[in-house]
């Protein structure tokens, strides 16, 4: 986790909800803006990373708390790619 | 006295069943419809070698003879001795028996098995029951493996196994299967290739050790898988004492006869299947990157298999959409989580590195149609975000 990011806190929800709370927030952001997402669904590890290439955003952080069961992954938001 | 379970109703029933509406069968990958020579042959060998081919009678006598010209049809077909073709029970089967038995015959050489990360979850899985240390070797987005770190993997420590499989069912995408065979035969590494999503769609060639193939994939009826194991590879039988060594019991006569037949007919007329799906696969590819919003056709676009194509819907519940375009008649796949019996998502799209939410996976029959893909193609982007509007999923 990234000390100046936003949480989107998407923890106990299923796939693909962890990414459509981040998309949300994503939307609304700043361009160069960093949020991370917290995600309980192990499926958020790999669909994050996805979610931000195909929308053109920066991962710049991932972790893994074993204890928690929680993924946290950073993205940064860059200028959004007109609606498909 | 009354007998207070109620009676099962019967399997069968003379009435006709009540007129369904139109189906599209397009998840046809390891489970295609029964070829119309696969259900000749079954019926013809169920007529003729029903019996034991164990037994030393007439009828045994038949029914071995039926096994024996199965296993003479698939030798030829995939260019092996008769007495290298094994039939036992299901592919999952054989590729575990595959993992199994050459783990226990290398012991010796090494506890390590080298693999790719998109290979399937029986061979991974059997690696792991088997004590072995199964390295992943990573693949590109694209689901092939670099033949090159594959061979970086085999010199690390001493390997007792390869696997490969010739084409990745679930994305389509080929593997080099010829220059990492060079590299086991090289190290004296037996190579287990999947040919399980490749016989009868492309030619699988020489480049193998230990082959898996799948009847159910061609067209035949279940009960069946094939294990083809080159003489000179290593092995040692896993289980108990038992005329066939490698799948204790022996086959079902009537299921490796159908195999057997049904590959026969697949491969007489498979460039024509192959022409005409791959153009199919090509439309999907096109239409469904143009007309979805927020979606990635995933797999490599022309090294890949001709009836197999894959995409991945942003912000899409992949067991919802499942669901919506069943109703709308279209059976489809999904490598999505939540549309599998485990919770985990596919560990295909997850070492691709593409979206394992909102997963689609088309296998095109031999039999599709052009209409049916269309009619599939048309109701697609609707059934899309029905999904993403019953998430809230809107705008993104």
């Amino acid at each position: 986790m990234t000390e100046d990011a936003a949480v989107v806190d998407a923890r106990g929800l299923r796939c693909p909800l962890p990414v459509i709370r981040l998309a949300a927030a994503a939307r609304d952001a700043a361009p160069g803006a960093r949020l991370t997402v917290l995600a309980t669904d192990p499926a958020a590890e790999h669909d994050v990373p996805a979610w931000a290439r195909m929308r053109g955003h920066v991962v710049v952080g991932s972790g893994y708390d074993q204890a928690a069961g929680t993924w946290s992954l950073t993205v940064e938001v860059r200028d959004r790619p007109p609606a498909a | 006295m009354t007998d207070p379970t109620p009676s099962p109703a019967p399997l069968t029933t003379a009435d006709a069943p009540a007129a369904a509406p139109a189906r599209a069968w397009l998840d046809a990958s390891g489970a295609a419809r029964v070829h119309p020579v696969a259900r000749r042959a079954f019926e013809q060998a169920l007529d003729d070698g029903w019996a034991d081919p164990r037994r030393l009678s007439t009828e045994g006598r038949r029914a071995r003879a039926l096994l024996d010209a199965a296993r003479e049809s698939l030798a030829a077909a995939v260019g092996a001795r008769t007495e290298e073709v094994h039939v036992g029970p299901s592919h999952t089967a054989a590729l575990h028996a595959a993992v199994l038995g050459t783990a226990a015959g290398r012991r010796r050489v090494g506890t390590r098995a080298v693999a790719s990360a998109v290979e399937r979850a029986a061979v991974l899985h059997a690696g792991e029951h088997a004590g072995l240390d199964v390295v992943r070797v990573p693949v590109a987005r694209t689901g092939a493996v670099d033949p090159d770190a594959f061979t970086a993997a085999l010199d690390d420590v001493p390997t007792a196994l390869a696997a490969l499989q010739h084409a990745n069912g679930e994305v389509g995408t080929l593997q080099p299967t010829d220059a990492v065979h060079a590299a086991t035969t090289a190290r004296g590494v037996p190579l287990l290739v999947d040919g399980g999503a490749s016989i009868g769609h492309v030619d699988v060639g020489p480049a193998w050790d230990l082959l898996a193939l799948d009847p159910r994939d061609w067209g035949s009826v279940p009960g069946a898988g094939l294990l083809v194991v080159r003489r000179g590879v290593r092995w040692r039988p896993v289980a108990p004492e038992d005329e066939d060594r490698w799948f204790p019991g022996g086959p079902s006569v009537p299921a490796a006869f159908a195999a057997a037949a049904s590959l026969e007919a697949v491969l007489a007329d498979r460039a024509e299947a192959d022409r005409r799906r791959r153009a199919l696969v090509d439309r999907v590819r096109a239409r469904v990157a143009a007309e979805v919003p927020d979606v990635e056709v995933v797999g490599d676009p022309d090294a890949r298999l001709p009836h197999v194509v894959t995409f991945s819907c942003l912000y899409v519940d992949g067991e919802a959409l499942v669901t919506e375009l069943d109703r709308a008649g279209f059976a489809v796949g999904s490598g999505s989580a939540c549309t599998s019996s485990s919770l985990e998502p596919s560990h295909v799209l997850a070492a691709m590195g593409v979206l394992t939410h909102g997963n689609v996976r088309l296998g095109l029959d031999r039999d599709v149609t052009a209409e049916d893909v269309d009619r599939f193609l048309a109701v697609l982007p609707g059934a899309v975000a029905r999904v993403r509007a019953m998430l809230g999923a809107q705008a993104l």
